[in-house]
């Protein structure tokens, strides 16, 4: 425990010096790498600690950036108050999409999500009521002002937002897994019935699970789009939904510090290996496989124990 | 059928003799899944401060009834009345909330969590912290987390696994792991206990351990129902026997009863050639 | 708008397509219980094979054996080239990565699907490749309001016999009952003496020739392939084997058929633009209310 306080500290050191002697360029690919570390936090709530296959997790990102998107661009509304908005407003969508199908199991489960993820992308795409603006999207989005002449509009300024957030989001999800809550969803994901015989509300559980998680998505979607200004159905395609599902597996599902290691993976490595062009992703695609031989735990597993008194 | 030499046949205490308090009750239980009548009409009688044992051949339906009664499927027709309460149309962990803990045939751990963490979730339910409590680990959920805690360390010292509380469930050993899920059962503090086959796969010693504690749990207060194939352990330990076979009920009474019933024997073995 | 018949017809045609590489996808997922990703780029892959060696030969082809010949032979050299395909992504991709469990052979399938994709797009271009007509059967007939083409017919003929022959295989041959155990309950089979590695070989290895020959009848059939196709399908694939049931080899193939006209009827009776929301509507609604699938799965849970 000691150990990763001060491995937290050097990092969280080092992320603040950073953006001051890195070009704006790194500075917005460390950006980049801050939104998949949310994302992949907010995906590790469901398929790490739950174990349940979501792989239209998108869907809840472009909830929440579409959110602020039409609210801001067409009502006005402030970036910083549509924050906790989008949060919720994706909360609320995975609550009400997922409770007619939060029993079902294991890969049935996976093709509802991955089929939710689509409609919501296609529903985007067409443009119902001529709300999202169909494939060129919404565009016009403003940035968040925090008052007066305070405005988050330099990259280093977005920098600093999403890892703030995500830094709060460590915080908080690091307090539940140590909690009543955090031990039942392992349990779930270990043996349902046995969950369910011991006491554990298997199903009020799983849905609040998705809620946070969403929650969580949503939040990043806000930043995303006053950061682009703009938002389009194709930041949100399945293949990102199953890139989440690797920045989880390939971190170590259910572990925090390996989710961040993953996100650093998948956003890090397409820069590394830009000089190779077309490819690169010849090389993704076989270093998951690597991966997956090597260190098929991730990157860095969840680590048990420690609980009881000595 | 046939004892260890020197295995007693138990001798009905003078406490059965006495009246005592009915804790769950199945009332002509019916359950059937498609064309096949797993449970017939099938009566069941579980007292305060006894272990009565539910024993059959393999097919009769005891394992049914133990998911009927626990909730995980719903009865085709009868009742199930627990403390004078139907538990018709409940779910399993309400169930288990009400006050029955159960284990499984097949064990059912948390495999890759620790032994502390296995026990610590039958505390679950008799908490209440949610998630803002938690982020903002509040004193009520401070003083929770602390109860949790120390009633897991207890049960997991009572069943004499302290050694492993830092270990993956699924790296002890099997007797262990037995063990293990009857300390979780005993951490959601029941009010009865429903063991499916506990010395299944256990040695002679084990058998005879896991006995001895069964009655040490009695001591405690707790009513315990079983499932056993094990006869020595059944006819050692039970102070009522109810006999199932074919989803029907054929004989129920004290050990010294149904040792020698013909109808059990016949149950069990199929009718003597003449 | 077309007709309700001819809505059929032509949801039948992909349909069959949809069922032919659910058939494939549903094989490896019952044994392996692996979601294997990679088989609708596999398919892909057949349409490029089958692309390029009507454009290499296609004038000693014709002159040979004339345009059915063609199909005949684009089929049969796709089919052997993705079941090669397949044999030899099992063996470096999956075979080292089984012992570690079910969630790193999906990421490892995910990978294998990227590395396809990307392949294909690398050796034969981002641009979309069109089947050219000399190649492809024309000639139809109109029946009323409806017409069939020659090609649909031929291509619904084969299909159905392929799906036949590989149903016949399953389900009354001691081998198909050996696949039927093995996918129900891997270990035990072992021990009954079922030798998995020639199950395994006949799983990786027919089931992506299928989706390989399905690729030169869809390229045939929509003229234009793309090396994006394999997710599209992949994920059509994968849809209809649960809509079947897991593990349910005739329910995925029924399952694919059903998705085909449903995607046909919501594109003629909602519109275009809507009709994968439709199906995916209705997907979620048979789940609903049959959670273990149209047919069912085989499989149930002793608690």
């Amino acid at each position: 425990m000691k150990k990763n306080i001060v491995i937290f500290i050097i990092v969280a050191v080092a992320l603040c010096i950073f953006p001051f002697v890195a070009s704006t360029y790194l500075v917005d690919v460390v950006f980049f790498f801050g939104i998949y570390t949310l994302l992949g936090l907010s995906l590790n709530i469901i398929l790490g600690e739950v174990g349940l296959f979501d792989l239209g997790h998108a869907a809840f990102y472009a909830v929440g950036a579409y959110t602020t998107a039409i609210l801001n661009t067409r009502l006005g509304i402030p970036i910083f108050v549509l924050l906790p908005i989008s949060g919720i407003a994706a909360a609320a969508f995975a609550w009400l999409v997922c409770s007619p199908i939060i029993h079902l199991r294991g890969d049935y489960l996976c093709i509802v999500t991955i089929g939710m993820g689509e409609i919501v992308r296609i529903a985007l795409l067409n443009d119902p009521g001529g709300l999202t603006g169909g494939p060129n999207g919404v565009f016009g989005i403003e940035r968040p002002i925090l008052g007066g002449p305070l405005v988050i509009e330099s990259s280093i300024a977005f920098y600093f937002l999403i890892w703030i957030i995500v830094g709060l989001s460590i915080f908080a999800l690091v307090r539940l897994q140590n909690s009543r809550i955090g031990r039942a969803w392992n349990c779930i994901r270990e043996d349902e019935v046995a969950a369910e015989a011991t006491g554990i509300d298997v199903r009020s559980l799983k849905l609040l699970c998705f809620i946070l998680g969403a929650g969580l998505a949503g939040i990043a979607g806000n930043v995303y789009a006053s950061k682009m200004m703009c938002v389009s159905p194709e930041s949100f395609t399945f293949m990102d939904s199953c890139m989440y599902f690797c920045i989880v597996l390939l971190g170590g599902s259910g572990s925090i510090p390996g989710t961040i290691i993953g996100a650093g993976a998948i956003s890090l490595f397409p820069e590394i290996f830009r000089s190779l062009a077309k490819y690169r992703m010849l090389f993704f695609g076989v270093a998951m496989v690597a991966m997956m031989y090597f260190r098929p735990g991730g990157l860095w597993p969840r680590k048990r124990g420690g609980l009881g008194s000595k | 059928m046939s004892l260890k030499k020197d295995n007693k046949i138990r001798e009905p205490s003078q406490k059965y003799k006495q009246k005592k308090d009915v804790i769950l009750e199945t009332q002509k239980l019916t359950k059937k899944f498609g064309g096949l009548i797993a449970v017939n009409n099938f009566d069941l009688k579980v007292k305060q401060g006894e272990i009565s044992t539910l024993i059959g051949p393999n097919g009769a339906g005891k394992t049914t009834v133990f998911n009927v009664v626990t909730g995980i499927y719903p009865a085709d027709g009868g009742k199930v009345i627990f403390k004078g309460e139907n538990l018709n149309g409940y779910k399993p962990h309400e169930i288990a909330a009400k006050g029955i803990a159960r284990t499984f045939q097949n064990i059912r751990l948390f495999s890759k969590m620790t032994c502390l963490e296995n026990v610590m979730s039958g505390q679950h339910c008799r908490c209440s912290a949610g998630i803002w409590s938690s982020i903002f680990k509040t004193s009520k959920q401070r003083e929770e987390e602390r109860k949790i805690r120390e009633i897991a360390e207890s049960r997991l010292k009572q069943v004499g696994l302290w050694e492993y509380r830092d270990m993956l469930a699924k790296n002890i050993p099997y007797g262990s792991q037995r063990m293990l899920e009857i300390a979780r059962a005993l951490a959601t503090n029941p009010d009865l206990l429903i063991f499916d086959e506990p010395s299944s796969g256990l040695n002679e010693e084990e058998s005879d351990n896991l006995m001895k504690f069964l009655r040490t749990l009695l001591k405690e207060g707790l009513p315990i129902l079983l499932i056993e194939h094990d006869m020595n352990v059944v006819m050692g330990i039970s102070d009522w026997i109810t006999v199932m076979d074919e989803g029907k009920k054929i004989a129920e009474g004290p050990p010294k009863d149904i040792y020698n019933n013909p109808l059990v024997i016949e149950a069990y073995l199929g009718k003597e050639e003449e | 708008m077309l007709t309700f018949v001819q809505q059929l017809i032509n949801g039948l045609t992909i349909g069959s397509f949809y069922a032919l590489i659910a058939l494939g996808y549903s094989l490896v997922y019952g044994i392996m219980k692996l979601i294997n990703f990679a088989h609708g780029d596999l398919f892909a892959l057949g349409c490029y094979v089958g692309y390029t060696l009507l454009v290499w030969v296609s004038a000693s082809l014709t002159s040979l054996f004339g345009i059915w010949g063609c199909l005949a032979v684009g089929m049969i050299v796709a089919a052997i080239g993705v079941g090669g395909a397949g044999i030899l992504m099992e063996r470096v991709a999956y075979r080292p990565i089984y012992p570690a469990g079910r969630l790193p052979a999906v990421v490892s399938a995910l990978g294998v699907s990227i590395f396809l994709e990307n392949f294909i797009m690398v050796v034969w271009g981002p641009r979309y490749l069109a089947y050219h007509s000399s190649f492809i059967p024309a000639g139809y007939w109109q029946i009323g309001s409806f017409r069939i083409t020659v090609l649909q017919v031929v291509i619904l003929v084969l299909s159905f016999i392929l799906m036949g022959v590989l149903y016949y295989i399953i389900e009354k041959t001691t081998f198909g009952a050996a696949i039927r155990a093995a996918a129900f309950d891997r270990d035990t089979a072992k021990l009954m003496g079922i030798d998995i590695n020639k199950i395994i070989f006949f799983v990786f290895s027919v089931g992506p020739a299928l989706g390989g020959a399905t690729g030169v009848m869809v390229g045939m059939y929509y003229r234009q392939i793309s090396f994006t196709m394999g997710w599209v399908y992949g994920l059509r694939a994968f849809t209809a084997t649960i809509m079947g049931g897991i593990g349910n080899i005739p329910g995925a193939m029924i399952g694919g058929i059903i998705l085909g006209i449903l995607e046909m009827l919501g594109a003629g009776y909602i519109s275009a633009a809507w009709k994968d929301v439709f199906v995916f509507v209705v997907l979620i609604a048979v789940l609903i209310f049959r959670p273990t699938g149209l047919i069912g799965e085989k499989k149930a849970e002793k608690v």
